[in-house]
């Protein structure tokens, strides 16, 4: 039962070989074997949207995927978004907007969002509240959280992220 | 919240994954989207012994259009609904229900036959499925067979698959020439379990309902039709006012039809209100959109 085995995945760019247990999650494995603490853990059911990252291009949550299941993956996570100490303009977006108080929910949000735009490059307000019902914040009251989303929606920024 | 101990087996062929479900049966749950299962087993709510993850087997998320049907794999992504061309020219109504399905995220991953496979009766796609009178194929060693979707969802959580059966595609009618289509639902929160929802698939001919098929979901055990409330708007326009006591009938049988339990997030009499309202907007929905759809020379 629950054999060990060598996961091996990119992530941000930079490659990773560790063991995990089979029963693992990927937001465990992110977090205790390669030190991506950037990814929170909130609920473990897919409810929160806090441990929100890439699996080879497409938003998904950690929680409801094994180490296992992302062997020989492409990840990204909200540590690949500022390239060195520019914030990407996103994040420069939630800053200036007030869009985040303690920050736990803010990691899963930008990586939501970002897949997000690519898709829908120019949302309304209400799309984006549509988008934001599956992350919750226990702190901004969300509407700072979409003017930030709202202002980069549309300035060509975002899409090159995620691919 | 972490999973029980189980083994982790990822075929990469269909014969690999149905041998590995005839070999362990009862024990072993496939492995889909993971957006039902993974929860479950980080809940402790399930404890299988073998986890066979299908999300590497080939060949199973391919789309197929013949026959007036769209053929679509139990591993495409739900997301595809929304986003495909094809898929939302071809299956309005599916695309329709699409943005209530989990949220954003989650539909990155969440599949169309784990969904069907997983059977909730508050699931969009079962409802949907059921509405277009639609089928799923089911795989096993000891063959292969179709399943209607009136067939299909036994009761909350339970579908008539086998132990050792794969749900491998899902056969949706295409909209046709005359048929318009509607999508409702109400839930406490965009993205929550719905508290009521309904769908409709109606065709119009000279000016009244030729066919039309009301589904309602989240209100009973499973999905249902509600052939009754249905059968009042055949032969009738629904303008005017004829039209507006022809649909309030309608949704009040269809209220009648529901079977709705009592929670903590809302009553039967809320729900059955909840549906008689929904069955009103779906059915108004599909009227309208049939006469756009003739109006523009069919789809
Ligand atoms: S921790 Fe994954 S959604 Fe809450
Ligand atoms: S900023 Fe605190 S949870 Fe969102």
């Amino acid at each position: 039962m629950s054999d060990h085995r060598e996961i091996a995945v990119t992530v941000n760019g930079r490659r990773y070989r560790e063991a995990a247990s089979d029963r693992m999650l990927l937001s465990d494995f992110l977090r205790q074997r390669l030190g991506l603490t950037g990814t929170h853990v909130g609920c473990e059911h897919g409810v929160c949207g806090s441990c929100t990252v890439h699996l080879e291009g497409a938003a998904v949550r950690s929680c409801l995927l094994l180490a296992a299941q992302a062997d020989g993956t492409e990840l990204r996570t909200v540590e690949g978004l500022a390239s060195g100490d520019r914030l990407h303009p996103l994040q420069e977006a939630f800053r200036e907007h007030f869009a985040l108080q303690c920050g736990f929910c803010t990691p899963g949000i930008l990586m939501a969002a970002l897949d997000f735009l690519a898709h829908n490059p120019t949302p309304t307000r209400r799309e984006i509240a549509e988008m934001l019902s599956g992350h919750l914040c226990r702190c901004t009251g969300y509407a700072p959280i979409i003017d930030a989303i709202a202002a980069v929606a549309g300035t060509g920024t975002t899409p090159e992220v995620t691919s | 919240m972490k999973p029980p101990p189980f083994r982790y087996v990822r075929p990469d062929s269909l014969e690999e994954a149905l041998a590995l479900l005839a070999t362990h049966g009862d024990e072993a749950k496939v492995l889909a989207g993971g957006c039902s299962l993974v929860p479950m087993l980080n809940m402790r709510l399930a404890r299988p012994e073998v986890l066979v993850d299908v999300n590497r087997v080939g060949g199973l998320a391919e789309v197929r259009a013949d026959n007036g049907d769209v053929t679509t794999g139990a591993m495409l992504r739900q997301s595809a609904f929304e986003r495909s061309p094809q898929l939302r020219g071809a299956l309005p109504l599916t695309a329709a229900c699409a943005p209530y399905i989990g949220h954003f995220v989650t539909r990155n991953r969440g599949t169309v036959g784990g969904s069907l496979a997983h059977a909730d009766a508050r699931g969009e796609l079962p409802l949907v499925l059921l509405t277009l009178g639609g089928s799923v194929l089911a795989e096993s060693r000891r063959g292969r067979r179709s399943i209607a979707a009136e067939d299909l969802f036994l009761y909350h959580f339970t579908s008539a698959l086998e132990p050792d059966e794969l749900l491998t595609d899902v056969r949706w009618p295409a909209a046709a020439p005359g048929w318009g289509y509607g999508f409702a639902e109400m839930a406490q929160r965009h993205g929550d379990y719905a508290l009521a929802m309904a769908a409709c698939a109606l065709r119009r001919r000279d000016g009244v309902v030729a066919e039309v098929r009301l589904g309602l979901g989240a209100v009973a055990d499973r999905p249902l039709l509600a052939g009754e409330a249905a059968g009042v708007l055949v032969g009738q326009s629904l303008d005017g006012a004829a039209g507006d006591e022809a649909v309030r009938e309608a949704a009040s049988l269809a209220a009648a039809a529901a079977q709705p339990f009592e929670d903590l997030h809302a009553s039967v009499a809320y729900r059955r209100q909840l549906v008689s309202l929904l069955s009103e907007q779906v059915i108004r929905q599909g009227w309208l959109d049939a006469d756009d759809r003739a109006g523009e020379g069919g789809p």
